[in-house]
């Protein structure tokens, strides 16, 4: 299987030509999306993601294919202010 | 005296709304700074407060622990920020992933000048703001103390406004007492003092002066004994509030005798 670059948090990584931002993300937290993005254990994923500096919505996950070259930001809640 | 004399306030008899939604605690606490989950849950529990700041990081799956399940089990609501954002553009990305994040329109937001101060610029602030009240946010805008900035805020629609007492996580209290005062005096939406508060007596004076509410992390989570200065915070802020409501006397240049000079023993007379 053809395999593409991307950048995610800052750092390179190579994944599957053809993975869609949910599959990846599912795959990079270790639980399974339902087809709206939503944790299908139900549980609240408190997680956002931009491509190439855009924020994707939960619901547009499933329908972005990633592309060699492309950035992923994965970002959640952390201690601070 | 019986207890109807003594009228306690809760959010019933003197409610804390902002952005539509009414608060039980004037007191936010920030849960930066915290050396464990653990401490943070005991002074978030302690404090009594219903809303903390959360910043916006990169998930790491090693991540110890989750803020935001912590969070969502013990009912508080979340406010995330934009700390670490030094543009308008940084911010406003920020702003808007956090919202996708944690699935809230509120977001407190800081753009900040300089690491040596983390004071907020003003030009960069002001325009982060435009964008993010037009793109629907809730924004609670941490500011400096300055009067003229903080209506500029107010008229660009902020939800808030969030003056600095001093810098964050300086612990100097409030540097000018009459600047935030000016604030409030002019404001048409919750003032919140935030950043440098040190102690409780530094919480229970920007009551005092007025504010409607106080943000604090640093004076809690990095104090020897987190929950213990959590609770003084929580009755600083209380006890600001009331002598806020009740009135303080005005200051006088001299003395002023409490005890009536009628009666007094005839040798006494004339000895003062």
């Amino acid at each position: 299987m053809t395999s593409i670059s991307i950048t995610v948090n800052s750092q390179p990584v190579q994944i599957d030509a053809g993975l869609t931002l949910r599959e990846f993300i599912s795959s990079h937290i270790g639980k399974d999306l339902d087809s709206e993005s939503k944790a299908v254990d139900g549980s609240k994923l408190g997680l956002a993601a931009a491509l190439d500096g855009v924020v994707v919505p939960r619901s547009s996950w499933n329908t972005r294919t990633l592309k060699d070259g492309q950035s992923i930001e994965i970002v959640t809640a952390a201690q601070g202010g | 005296m019986n207890s109807t004399d003594t009228p306690d306030l809760d959010a019933r008899t003197d409610p804390f709304v902002v952005a539509g939604r009414t608060l039980s605690s004037r007191l936010i606490l920030g849960t930066g700074g915290a050396t464990s989950l653990a401490t943070l849950e005991s002074a978030l529990r302690v404090s009594g407060t219903e809303l903390t700041t959360v910043a916006i990081r990169h998930f790491s799956a090693a991540g110890s622990g989750n803020v935001y399940e912590l969070l969502n089990r013990n009912n508080v609501l979340a406010l995330p920020n934009t700390a670490g954002c030094f543009t308008a553009r940084d911010a406003v990305l920020t702003a808007q992933l956090a919202r996708e994040a944690l699935e809230t329109s509120w977001i407190k937001l800081e753009v900040i000048a300089d690491e040596h101060t983390l004071l907020p610029d003003p030009l960069e602030l002001y325009s982060a703001t435009e964008q993010l009240v037009a793109d629907g946010f809730e924004v609670f805008a941490y500011t400096n103390d300055d009067p003229a900035l903080a209506g500029r805020l107010q008229d660009a629609g902020v939800s808030a406004i969030m003056p600095a007492g001093s810098p964050i996580g300086s612990g100097l209290g409030i540097l000018n007492p009459h600047n935030i005062s000016t604030i409030v005096s002019r404001a048409t939406v919750p003032v919140i003092l935030d950043a440098g508060v040190g102690t409780a007596s530094d919480a229970a004076l920007a009551m005092e002066l007025g504010c409607d509410a106080v943000l604090l992390a640093s004076a809690v989570t990095r104090a020897h004994n987190a929950p213990l200065m959590a609770a003084a915070m929580r009755d600083g802020v209380k006890a600001g509030r009331a002598a806020y409501l009740a009135g303080r006397i005005p200051r006088r240049d001299t003395a002023l005798a409490s005890s009536p000079s009628e009666g007094m023993m005839q040798t006494l007379v004339g000895e003062f």
